[in-house]
């Protein structure tokens, strides 16, 4: 039975998740992965035809909240917490080269 | 779903086929933001409606406004969609204006589809869908130029992080510029009369992408597309999409295809510039949000928000259109500009279809002021039976505006009166005298010369005299 998953697919979504992932890791992962998906594909070979779609654990719908304004958080004790910002805001590295 | 013959845009050179089809967000003008009681407000200091739920803050959870869901279930009956139960899920990426690292949307099941709209000029285009998601921060590039590509580095403000939004997704069904432009107009008069948004496009409350494509005309092949984003107003929108489409006819017609990417419009010089490259949607590892339940709204639910909805811009023109005895699309002006309710009520006491529209249209851009149906009805029987000329008419009127009144009395003080058509014989049997070989040439059906006549007449009364009883008159003495 050939792999649910290949080495390329795992470095893929690791990319993705912007993970580092060393050549030995891959191959693991791949591996692992690959016993995950086989186990999805137990559950696939099941009839679910009459199976209603679960969206969510919990039995519950439409939970929602009144349209009133709370305060919001101080701006100074947010920017404390973050490592670097200027003018009132969060600063950040350059976002080049992050679509690669 | 397009009902009308597509019509080939002038711009695009012989033989090709615009394709566009146009995502629109737009923000909801709800009090708070879509997940936390932020407030939801444009221009207020970076940072200070921020909580510890749109900061995406860990051990945090996002409880639905229940307001966004209502505006949302209202802006897809008004695209006439289906309301459907509806699932929020995750779009899973990078990007620093997005703190959680993912974005909350709905994917697989979003709460409107199958819709449509329709323009003013009876042109309908298909909506696929509308979802609600939330928006994402703002980032400012700082060092280099300003722009992105040699920044130093970012500042991001998240005050309009969790801003609810509904995207709405039309079918590639438009087929001209100006249709593009109508499409977009048309969507902002929708959002703004059924109260959901503000619909400004230049404080980013309405962004318009383009998708487009080209293909050969009388092919229905969907070619490859670009998505044009960064579009700041309806005229750009314009501009935007003809740069792009004569952009792909240029790679055909040299052998190559355009690349499906996601491109910028750059205003300033008029051209669109490489973006990344789409990414797929299996890229965004879409899931279900557990921390949200699914929204099931109820029959009687959607009854109540279909029966509480205002009338929708097209069905005002219809009913202008209707009772004025005019095409649908020669009223939009008037009801773009919400001034369809006074020529109901003038045309109903009994005022001109026509005579009224063509005042709105050209002498009332700027408000009906203190003008009243009934002297609005009053002044359009006036001008109708010729006791005043449309130049005439438009002077009234503009008292009318200014300061309201009776329109006989004001007509009166301007000693506007019919002049009586015994006048009118002498000044013209003068000018046929004096014009004996321009006579002749309209005689014989030289139109050209009618302006001539009609403009010395009109010298000769000071304007008094009333165009269409002297164009009678003309025709009247020609075949006697």
């Amino acid at each position: 039975m050939s792999s649910p998953i290949s080495r390329d697919d795992v470095a893929h979504v690791a990319r993705l998740a912007r993970l580092e992932l060393t050549p030995d890791e891959l191959d693991r992962f791949t591996g692992q992965l690959a016993a995950v998906l086989d186990h999805a594909a137990d559950v696939e070979a099941l009839d679910v035809t009459d199976v209603e779609p679960t969206h969510h654990p919990y039995p519950l719908r439409n939970v929602q909240r009144a349209d009133v304004v709370v305060p919001s958080c101080d701006r100074d004790e947010v920017l404390a917490e973050a490592p670097a910002s200027e003018d009132g805001r969060f600063r950040v590295p350059p976002v080049l080269g992050e679509e690669a | 779903m397009t009902d009308t013959a597509p019509v080939v845009e002038p711009t695009l050179p012989d033989g090709w086929e615009l394709v566009v089809g146009l995502e629109v967000h737009c923000e909801l003008s709800t009090a708070t933001k879509l997940f936390c009681g932020c407030r939801n407000r444009f221009g207020d200091d970076p940072n200070t409606n921020v909580c510890p739920v749109c900061l995406g803050l860990p051990g945090s959870l996002p409880v639905l406004n229940g307001s966004a869901v209502d505006y949302a279930m209202r802006l897809g009956l008004a695209l006439n969609c289906t309301v459907n139960p509806a699932v929020f899920a995750r779009k899973n990426y990078f990007y620093p204006d997005m703190p959680k690292d993912y974005q909350v949307t709905q994917y697989d099941l979003p709460t409107s589809t199958d819709g449509h709209l329709e323009l003013p000029d009876g042109t309908v285009v298909g909506i696929e869908r509308a979802h609600i998601e939330e928006d994402t921060g703002k980032s400012t590039h700082v060092g280099g130029s300003g722009r992105i590509h040699d920044a130093t580095h970012s500042l991001v403000d998240y005050n309009r992080a969790g801003i609810p939004l509904v995207e709405i997704v039309s079918r590639p069904d438009i087929r001209t510029v100006e249709s593009a432009r109508a499409y977009a107009s048309e969507l902002r008069a929708i959002l703004t009369s059924i109260d959901v948004s503000d619909a400004k496009m230049e404080e980013g409350s309405m962004r318009v992408d383009a998708n487009v494509s080209v293909r050969p005309i009388g092919s229905d092949e969907l070619r490859t597309r670009c998505e044009v984003k960064n579009i700041n107003s309806i005229r750009s929108l314009g501009r935007a999409i003809e740069y792009e489409a004569n952009r792909h006819i240029d790679l055909y017609d040299s052998g190559q295809t355009p690349r499906q990417e996601t491109r910028h419009w750059d205003e300033a010089n008029g051209r669109s510039t490489s973006g990344r490259s789409k990414e797929d949607s299996e890229d965004y590892r879409y899931f279900p949000e557990p921390d949200l339940v699914p929204l099931d709204p109820t029959g009687a639910q959607v009854d109540a928000i279909a029966e509480a909805m205002p009338p929708l811009p097209s069905a005002r023109r219809h009913a202008l259109a209707d009772a004025a005895g005019l095409e649908a699309g020669s009223v939009a002006l008037v009801v773009e500009r919400g001034q369809d309710e006074l020529a109901l009520a003038a045309i109903s006491a009994g005022a001109d279809g026509g005579i009224v529209i063509k005042h709105l249209e050209n002498n009332l851009a700027d408000g009906t002021g203190e003008l009243t149906a009934e002297s609005f009805a009053a002044l359009a029987a006036m001008e109708a039976d010729g006791r005043l000329s449309a130049t005439q008419a438009k002077t009234v009127l503009t008292d009318l505006v200014a300061s309201g009144g009776d329109p006989t009395s004001i007509a009166a003080a301007h000693g506007f009166e019919a002049m009586d058509t015994g006048e009118l014989d002498a000044i013209l049997d003068r000018l046929i005298a004096d014009n004996p070989d321009e006579w002749g040439r309209f005689v014989d059906g030289d139109r050209k010369v009618q302006g001539f006549f009609v403009g010395q007449i009109m010298k000769a009364t000071k304007g008094q005299a009333d165009g269409k009883v002297v164009n009678m008159l003309m025709q009247q003495r020609a075949a006697g």
